[in-house]
């Protein structure tokens, strides 16, 4: 057995400020909770991390095939850290497939773990390898540390009663420990979370734990490792953390949202990829009064929750892209009928079915636009995991003062994204607030809040105010069916001053860096890390370049027409073929350089600097390098 | 600030009410001489027996002459859109289980555009009686046929005569485990008033087909059986208990003969005849009595199927009481998670 690492034979610990491990092996070789693991590891032991999972599509794709790799990437950091890094430091490949979609991104002279147990001939045909990459020297490049972790995994259970596919599927936890090791992570936090999680299957979890602890015992005594790794624990606010998940801080604003308000949630969808985990999240919060239902449709689940809507309580769906389509017709009902109603979009790539485990930021012209009629709807945006809770509860404070559906931008990367998160105290959160009509308050169901143009909520089961609404129009004046040219030119201009009075609710947008220079990098939702990255190392390069990062779409901060006029040049970087710099164009007629990737995955730091170098001057054309 | 769950009027006083007290101020403006003026009425002659505040009722329909429905009745309403008055029904039955909820359809709005949100309400068994007026065309779109239209019908969408099979709201409605299935007829007012009230007290899903005349598009539809001087000869109404009995002195009945009923002109006695009940479990002799059409059968029209079954939306808030029985909601522990760390 021979290794390509040439460095001394004692083990030498190694202090870095930043380290990207990627974590990739066919989709049933239990790759995401290996990296679900290693990362809860690391956020215990204080360091600032960010996740980018990426699986496929297909719940199991043929065992060993390359559209059946499954990965996990993270970043971890003594500092301040935005994304899951561009390129990973250190790749574990559990199969010649894995190897082969992820060698790419690996650094060169990077730590490169493989399973020399599974670089069999079949296996090596099914990735597409004439040549075992191993034995050809292709591997050079790397630090290639070639381990037969199926072998030592399956005679670490020897004497449990495991069949050997039983036996197989414990490598992960192999694979686990071996790195846990190598990064000088203790086990403890995976060992209790191991112990709950299998307690009902013992023999399981004996197989799990021995596994791991071999693999972190191989580390230790084989003389293969000649080199560990410390990331000291980052230099962040004090306070209380946890390790949150898009998806997961979305369900728990809204639950949030709900308590604050002492307003039940409904919440009606139907399963779609990247979105149902928000489901199944408020599906298991019964005990705070939420009332999920998993609809026929989608449509069934915008009509669900407006009907709940109707009915006086906190009403919310869910979904995706193409489930988005699908509801234009509810959410029109909603603008028309002006019920508060929430709607989380957590985007993928589209169109039509498109990419669905894949990230893009392609929904934003369809929220602002996609309905017929004149159709005014508040649109939000989460920039991080941890910021899809803060906005989650915004969705509801605005939906609920202004009688307005709320659309919720998330996407795939935010929502199985995750971070450390500070956890906020109850008292620190802004209440929602909320009104139902007073009976003999309003003498017709349009009669409006002078301020905010909100309309009465008059809701069943209060006397006197019994009324008909619907998807007519209605008059002004009467809030009668009718159809006079007059009033529906009026009441049309009325929806729409209603959503621009949002704009008193929303804060103003802040620049991280100068307040004026020669280049302003401006986003929207999951793309904040990568975009703010780039404008610091611009910065530290000595460029003259500010970011900003828009949370509410629709309306807009009131000043971020004056924030655009101090930058000589205004670049927007999105994932999708050019949504906000459309919007930012025809809103303050500047002209707004799109920066568009559309590949299902998110920027990297280097991309948006080689577009920057562009714009400034400093270098040619930039190119994707897919 | 009031409390959305309010509904401390139901334990006070209800204030008798009657038929006035369920019209609205607003025009009714349905053509002259349609059959939805006689379902309304019947509808609104039934509210006052119900005992239920006007506040606590809400009509919910979808798109179509029947679902201007609302508009017309002095409770909550909702006009909603076309085909989704069951799913948006369904969240606000969901959502406030104590209140009264009726959802208006007609055939194309519920069975057509609508059908999967129809089907998937009766299925879950929600607590709304749904009135579905089939007057077999397209009226406020003027003159399509519809999905029950019979095959060869000519409309303007079908000048040579429809080719499509129609379909049978009671099969389907039983077929998906309707827990109530009716039907009745605009022009027999007494009939149609006492199964709207039937249906209205059943708890779950209440069914109720109406035939109903569309005097513009599809003059007649029904007035082969259902005119009043031949109706009592070619429909046949179903009585729980009772034997399928027809004809001017009810000298006609019904029998089966294996799975297929059979008309009796003068039978001997009530001990041949196929004796109704609707209270089975299994949907076999409401499938065969709804197989009965003009003009081989007399027409049924009554209850078909009457059970009980628990409601969605009362299994729904059931699991809300059992998951507060079992922990005690704390949003703060919630928020921090399984694994927290301090950093100092």
């Amino acid at each position: 057995m021979t290794t390509e690492i040439e460095s001394p034979l004692s083990e030498a610990i190694t202090t870095r400020d930043r380290v990207t491990i990627r974590f990739a092996g066919d989709s049933g070789d239990g790759m995401q909770l290996t990296g679900t693991q290693f990362t809860r590891t690391t956020a215990v032991y204080g360091n600032d991390l960010a996740t980018l999972p990426d699986y496929p599509a297909e719940i199991r794709a043929p065992t060993g095939s390359l559209p059946g790799v499954s990965g996990f990437q993270l970043s971890f950091s003594s500092n301040d850290i935005h994304t899951p890094g561009d390129n990973p430091d250190a790749l574990v490949a559990m199969n010649p497939a894995a190897l082969k979609t992820n060698l790419g991104d690996l650094v060169r002279g990077g730590l490169l773990i493989v399973d020399e147990g599974e670089f069999n001939a079949t296996n090596l045909r099914k990735a597409g390898y004439e040549n075992n990459p191993l034995e050809d020297g292709s591997l050079s490049p790397y630090r290639l540390l070639r381990i037969d972790i199926t072998k030592h995994n399956a005679s670490a259970l020897d004497g449990l009663e495991l069949g050997a596919k039983e036996r197989f599927r414990s490598r992960n936890f192999y694979a686990l420990g071996l790195v846990l090791w190598l990064f000088s992570r203790p086990m403890d936090t995976v060992v209790r979370w191991a112990t709950d999680k299998f307690q009902r299957n013992p023999v399981v979890l004996e197989a799990n734990l021995r596994a791991l602890r071999a693999g972190n015992a191989f580390g230790e005594t084989s003389e293969l490792v000649h080199e560990r790794y410390e990331v000291p624990p980052a230099d962040v606010a004090p306070g209380v953390y946890r390790h949150i998940s898009g998806n997961e801080a979305t369900a728990l604003g809204f639950v949030t949202a709900s308590q604050l308000a002492g307003l039940p949630l409904f919440y009606a969808s139907y399963p779609i990829t990247p979105a149902s985990d928000v489901l199944h999240e408020l599906a298991s919060f019964k005990r705070f009064g939420v009332k999920t239902m998993q609809a026929e449709d989608e449509i069934s689940a915008v009509c669900a929750a407006i009907g709940a809507s109707y009915a006086g309580q906190m009403a919310l769906t869910g979904t995706s892209g193409p489930g988005l389509a699908l509801k234009s017709e509810g959410l029109n009902l909603a603008v028309m009928a002006e019920l508060p109603l929430v709607v989380l979009n957590v985007q993928r790539a589209g169109p039509s079915t498109g990419m669905p485990t894949k990230t893009e930021q392609a929904d934003l012209l369809q929220a602002m636009y996609g309905r017929n009629g004149d159709s005014p709807v508040a649109i939000i945006a989460p920039s991080t995991p941890g910021d899809c809770f803060w906005m989650a509860i915004e969705a509801f404070r605005i939906a609920l003062k202004y009688m307005v559906p709320v659309i919720i931008l998330s996407d795939g990367y935010l929502a199985n994204g995750s971070q450390p998160w500070p956890i906020p105290r109850l008292e620190d959160i802004p209440p929602v607030e909320w009104r139902h009509a007073e009976p003999g308050s309003a003498s017709h169901a349009y009669e409006r809040d002078p301020e905010t143009l909100a309309r009465a909520w008059a809701v069943p089961g209060q006397a006197g105010l019994e009324h008909r609404v619907g998807g007519l129009e209605k008059s002004y004046e009467t809030g009668d069916i009718n159809y006079e040219p007059g009033n529906h030119h009026k009441m049309t201009l009325t929806r729409a001053e209603r959503v621009a009075r949002v704009v008193s609710d929303v804060p103003d947008i802040e620049v991280t860096g100068p307040a004026e220079g020669d280049l302003l990098l401006l986003g929207w939702g999951g793309t904040y890390g990568a975009i703010t990255s780039a404008g610091e190392r611009a910065r530290s390069e000595g460029k003259a370049v500010a970011s900003a990062h828009i949370r509410h779409l629709n309306p807009f901060p009131a000043n971020l027409g004056e924030v655009l006029s101090r930058y000589d040049k205004v670049m927007v970087p999105e994932l999708n073929n050019g949504q906000l710099s459309v919007l930012i164009r025809s809103q303050f007629l500047v002209d707004a350089i799109p920066f568009n990737k559309i590949a299902g995955q998110p920027f990297k730091i280097t991309e948006i600097s080689g577009k920057i170098d562009e714009v400034l001057g400093i270098s040619g054309p930039f190119e994707f390098e897919f | 600030m009031t409390s959305a769950s309010a509904n401390g009027a139901i334990e006070e006083e209800i204030p008798l009410l009657t038929r006035k007290d369920f019209v609205s101020d607003q025009e009714v403006r349905w053509c002259p001489g349609c059959g939805d003026y006689s379902i309304l009425a019947q509808m609104q002659k039934t509210l006052p027996g119900l005992r239920i505040p006007r506040e606590e009722i809400v009509f919910v329909s979808g798109i179509g002459c029947s679902s201007r429905f609302p508009y017309y009745v002095n409770t909550y309403g909702f006009h909603t859109i076309h085909g989704r008055a069951p799913a948006i029904a369904t969240g606000l039955k969901t959502a406030r289980p104590e209140l009264t909820v009726f959802v208006i359809t007609g055939d194309g709005d519920g069975l057509s555009i609508g059908g999967n949100h129809l089907m998937h309400l009766l299925r879950r068994n929600v607590d709304v009686t749904v009135v579905l007026f089939n007057n077999r065309i397209y009226g406020l779109t003027k003159g399509q046929y519809s999905p029950t239209s019979p095959i060869g019908k000519v409309t303007k969408s079908a000048p040579m005569g429809t080719t499509e099979k129609p379909l049978d709201p009671i099969k389907l409605a039983l077929s998906v485990g309707a827990t109530f299935v009716a039907r009745s007829v605009d022009r027999d007012t007494k009939h149609l008033e006492a199964t709207l009230a039937t249906a209205a007290k059943h708890k779950g899903a209440a069914f109720v087909e109406v035939f109903q005349n569309c005097n513009i598009y599809n003059d007649g539809a029904f007035a082969s059986f259902a005119d009043k001087d031949v109706r009592q000869d070619r429909m046949v109404y179903l009585e729980d208990g009772k034997p399928l009995r027809y004809g001017k002195h009810l000298e006609h009945g019904i029998r089966l003969n294996g799975f297929q009923p059979e008309a009796v002109e003068n039978p001997m006695s009530d001990d041949e005849l196929l004796v109704h009940d609707t209270s089975r479990d299994d949907i076999a002799l409401p499938m065969i009595l709804s197989g009965m059409d003009y003009p081989d059968f007399p027409v049924p029209l009554g209850i078909f199927r009457q059970v009980e079954r628990e409601t969605y939306d009362g299994l729904v808030a059931q699991q809300v009481d059992v998951a507060r029985d079992r922990a005690e909601p704390d949003l703060e522990a919630l928020i921090a998670g399984p694994e927290t760390w301090n950093v100092l």
